[in-house]
């Protein structure tokens, strides 16, 4: 176990040097900078630039630039954001907790909704439910996240029933703790439903193909053929394997729901990882773009890591052994 | 299409008899098997790619061209023209007058009529020169045609999975195909880099490339900058799964008698591995191709993308970033609507021939 762990961390490393450093270097590449965009400002002048371009190492070859960010990495810092002067580690901190936040709510949110409707759809293969709930969940898979976000900005100006845009109210700081909950739980309602929705389909239809394939399957036989009754044989035998590929499945579609948080952070305004990347990339902020790529770098793989330690603990079939076989 | 030529192929024996037939009565049988969804899905790919094929021919007006005096006008409701008008037109709209302009409220003027004309100086629709112009899906916030830019917009959103599927459908093929038969060391390291690239968070690095698109670079040039980054970070699943088909392929029994009669390498990768995984890289070389007319909307819509003036489905759908626009302007959703049904249509056609071309994958 702790073998395992400790292979799994140090593969870890060249991958997250590998990933940051094509961003970096493909945001060093580029003509301009982030002092060169300021530079369209009459009122700064010329010295002032190449005096900020000196302190923030703009001048410097980018392999040094790329060493001196990997030192401070190791250090755990993350730098100074060029655009707000301030550490990058407290612009992300509060950010990365509310994508989190949002990505397992949505996650939870689909889980809650496609499992159950995958199952009643299995155990009513062909029925007319099935033919319309399948199909429809084929309409679902095909509509955009983002388009979503933007029916659901319509619907809630429409209904005025939602708060628009914003992950918090501008008088957070002042609410007791049950009305601070209440209050992320009010701005957290329409975005989640965006991005658990828009997880649904593809889901239930995972769901419905596991249940059906496993529905025939030899153990599934045995135990009817031992007597075991109905319900025994659903929950026990084809429910839990039915059930395995989700697991493996919730460390990778985290890569999709990041990515989709970002994009529906952008759209509704969310204060989130992918709007402020968002911001920083426009910017040419490179301090604040390579701490959020760095971050959603290390939220994919530890939720990997996490999703295959949870397979095995719920597939007795897989073991570290096989895990480090692959 | 390439999904449906390089298949064809492949069902161009008759099953009974062994007889060759052509492609054009594959394509027919394929067509009678088919159900409606993927008839109309067909249709309507069709229809779009005739969008972008055609343009210039389909728009009513020139994408750029400007009313200014008519910003954000509603969608205009066209009209019946009753049979003694018929030599003017046989449909007419009212033109719109701006009633408030700061509310952008319009109102139907009654006392005129524009007629649209059909299959008219080289447009299928359009109205006379001087005439007020007809709307069909409202104008945006510069006065532009809605509809005319969607028609161009399609030549970016229908070309880009196509572009990038070729891309890296023949990266994957080579580098899984390659992998797969070599085996041993070889295989191992490209698997281990195949996985480095698969468990890159992909949007987050999308948009971190896609800052290196110069501003001032044109569509074509952007266009292609957009293909080859999503290109780039989407071979390596596709490789993976490839390789795998290559690697089962490699030892069964007639590749074993071709390579035991002295076939090269090059010979046993180009004759027997690729042509045996080439029918489901097709399949899922269609599957894919709806995540890069996604990729490609989703970046445009946050500007990274295809840049005004040039228009595309993402680029047109970032007019409703705003919440007011959407609230009093609906229709600017319009593209949204247009991409959503392209890739259902993908989708409902991609699996019909997962279904149709790959025994493995019934599910």
């Amino acid at each position: 176990m702790l073998k395992f762990l400790l292979r799994r961390i140090l593969i870890m490393i060249p991958l997250i040097i590998g990933i940051t450093f094509i961003s970096f270097a493909a945001m060093s590449l580029i003509p301009g900078n982030f002092v060169a965009n300021l530079a369209l400002d009459p009122k700064i002048s010329p010295q002032v630039l190449k005096q900020m371009e000196a302190e923030f190492g703009l001048d410097q070859p980018l392999l040094l630039r790329y060493a001196r960010w990997l030192w401070g990495i190791a250090h755990l810092r993350l730098g100074v954001s060029l655009a707000y002067r301030v550490e990058v580690a407290h612009l992300i901190g509060p950010r990365v907790l509310n994508t989190v936040i949002l990505a397992l709510s949505s996650m939870a949110l689909s889980w809650a909704l496609a499992i159950p409707i995958g199952i009643i759809v299995a155990v009513r293969q062909n029925s007319i439910l099935d033919r319309t709930l399948s199909f429809l969940a084929f309409l679902g898979m095909s509509v955009p996240a983002f388009f979503l976000a933007f029916l659901a900005i319509d619907f809630a100006l429409w209904s005025g029933w939602f708060p628009i845009g914003q992950t918090l109210s501008p008088d957070y700081a002042t609410l007791d703790f049950w009305s601070r909950i209440a209050d992320r739980v009010d701005h957290l309602i329409l975005p989640v439903l965006v991005l658990g929705l828009a997880g649904v389909a593809s889901l239930m239809r995972l769901m419905r193909s596991q249940i059906l394939e496993i529905k025939n399957a030899d153990y599934v036989r045995t135990a009817r053929a031992k007597g075991l009754s109905e319900t025994a044989v659903f929950y026990k035998h084809v429910l839990r394997n039915a059930l395995n590929p989700f697991v493996t499945m919730a460390g990778y579609s985290l890569a999709d729901l990041l990515g989709g948080a970002a994009l529906v952070e952008s759209v509704m305004n969310l204060q989130g990882l992918g709007l402020l990347l968002l911001n920083a990339v426009l910017k040419r902020d490179v301090p604040l773009v390579m701490g959020s790529v760095l971050m959603g770098a290390v939220l994919l793989l530890v939720g990997n890591l996490l999703a295959d330690l949870a397979l095995i603990a719920v597939d007795p079939r897989v073991d570290f052994a096989t895990l480090e076989a692959q | 299409m390439n999904a449906r030529a390089a298949i064809a192929p492949a069902a161009a024996r008759n099953p009974v008899n062994g007889a060759r037939r052509g492609w054009r009565a594959a394509l027919r049988d394929e067509w009678r098997m088919a159900s409606l969804t993927v008839k109309l899905s067909a249709l309507l790919l069709l229809l779009f790619y005739l969008f972008a094929a055609a343009s210039p021919v389909i728009a009513p007006y020139n994408p750029a061209r400007q009313w200014r005096e008519l910003p954000d006008c509603a969608p205009m409701r066209p009209h019946l023209a009753p049979p003694s008008e018929w030599r003017r037109g046989f449909i007419y709209a009212f033109p719109m007058r701006l009633d408030n302009p700061l509310a952008r409220h319009y109102v139907e003027d009654h006392s005129r009529r524009t007629f649209v004309r059909f299959f008219d100086r080289g447009h299928l629709f359009t109205t006379a020169p001087g005439a007020p112009p007809f709307f069909l899906m409202g104008s945006e916030g510069l006065g532009r045609d809605l509809f005319s830019r969607i028609v161009y917009g399609a030549r970016v959103s229908m070309c880009i999975g196509l572009v990038g599927v070729a891309i890296s459908f023949s990266l994957g093929i080579m580098v899984g195909a390659f992998s797969g038969m070599a085996g041993g060391l070889t295989d191992s390291a490209i698997m281990r880099v195949c996985e480095i690239e698969m468990s890159l968070p992909s949007f987050y690095f999308l948009l971190a490339l896609a800052a290196v698109i110069p501003s001032g670079l044109g569509t074509t040039a952007t266009f292609f900058m957009i293909v080859a980054i999503m290109a780039f970070i989407s071979w390596a699943g596709f490789a993976r799964v490839i390789r795998g088909m290559a690697a089962s392929v490699r030892s069964a029994p007639y590749v074993e008698a071709a390579r035991a009669l002295g076939g090269s390498r090059r010979r046993l990768l180009f004759r027997h591995i690729i042509p045996a995984v080439m029918g489901f890289a097709a399949v899922s070389a269609s599957l894919s191709i709806p995540g890069y007319i996604l990729g490609e909307s989703a970046l445009s819509l946050l500007g990274l993308g295809i840049q005004e003036p040039a228009a595309s489905w993402g680029n047109l759908l970032s007019q409703a970033m705003d919440p007011q626009t959407i609230a009093y302007f609906p229709w600017v959703l319009a593209p949204g609507l247009f991409i959503s049904a392209t890739v259902m249509a993908f989708n409902f056609l991609g699996d019909h021939l997962r279904d149709r071309f790959d025994p493995a994958n019934s599910g």
